[in-house]
């Protein structure tokens, strides 16, 4: 089933995570990132940043949740169990750190049909309790096409 | 903190990094995709795949470190883009894989921003990214 263009512009509504300093140090630990503004307050705090500081990609902790839910959305007609990760992005504002508190609105920036295949980019624009933007990430999906010969 | 001088066409000390099934897991873990064609051979060959494979998001994630090292402050890294070409099969054995990082400098802005065109190299001397960016600029 092909994805509608009209789906566009269409936002899913918003999810609130808050990001905690252990799940900083695991995600650190897990990409090889061993600079202590990671793992240790007193050098986060030295280096101006108010608490343990994300690796750049860790976003995708809660940005790929909030895309999952939408991409597992009947309406949009997408199978999970068949969907490629192409493409992604992170366009990071400033850096993320233990203790805020985000919130990511997922849209879909754009639909083509490649080959047969479904190809939809989603966006999600993440942003701090005042509004401010924090990130803006992309993730490019391959709805492969029914069965292949 | 001042990133390292260099100028357009620079060629960034590379770096080789070895994933082992045990590096998939424990990113599964922190990233929360547990999607088992990164641990369970049974699935991954089921869906066609030669083996288990690292997440995409993972070898971006290593080379989103590799740039941040170059940098001196992962605060420095304001953006990082790529696209996933060809999966990482991480074998079932103690030697795991290799994924290979390098970057050139692409562009050097007047603001001090550096754009490094980023490659990663599997095993087999394939590359696993494609037009993977970076933009690295001092806080």
């Amino acid at each position: 089933m092909a994805v509608d263009a009209s789906f566009v512009g269409r936002t899913w509504p918003p999810r609130t995570y808050r990001v905690g300093a252990e799940k900083v140090r695991e995600f650190a630990r897990a990409v090889g990132a061993t600079d202590p503004v990671h793992t240790d307050v007193e050098a986060a705090r030295a280096a101006g940043h108010a608490d343990v500081v994300a690796p750049p990609t860790f976003p995708v902790v809660f940005t790929w949740e909030a895309t999952r839910e939408v991409v597992d959305d009947p309406a949009l007609g997408l199978d999970f169990t068949r969907v490629v990760h192409r493409d992604q992005s992170f366009e990071l504002h400033r850096p993320v750190v233990a203790g805020d508190e985000l919130t990511t609105v997922v849209s879909v920036a754009e639909v083509k049909q490649l080959a047969g295949n479904d190809v939809v980019t989603f966006r999600c624009d993440v942003t701090a309790p005042d509004g401010g933007s924090v990130l803006v990430s992309t993730a490019t999906l391959v709805g492969r096409a029914g069965d292949d010969a | 903190m001042s990133l390292p001088a260099v100028t357009v066409g620079d060629e960034l000390d590379g770096r080789t990094v070895t994933l082992t099934r045990a590096d998939l897991v424990r990113y599964a873990g922190a990233s929360g995709d547990l999607n088992p064609i990164h641990w369970n051979e049974r699935t991954a060959t089921a869906v066609g795949l030669p083996g288990v494979i690292a997440h995409g998001m993972l070898t971006m994630g290593l080379a989103a470190q590799f740039v941040a090292d170059w940098a001196g402050d992962p605060a420095a890294v304001r953006s990082v883009t790529t696209r996933f070409t060809r999966p990482v099969v991480v074998p079932d054995d103690d030697a795991g894989a290799t994924v290979t990082l390098g970057a050139s400098v692409k562009a050097v802005d007047d603001d001090g921003a550096v754009t490094l065109a980023v490659t990663a190299h599997g095993p087999d001397g394939k590359a696993v990214l494609g037009k993977a960016l970076a933009v690295v600029r001092a806080r």
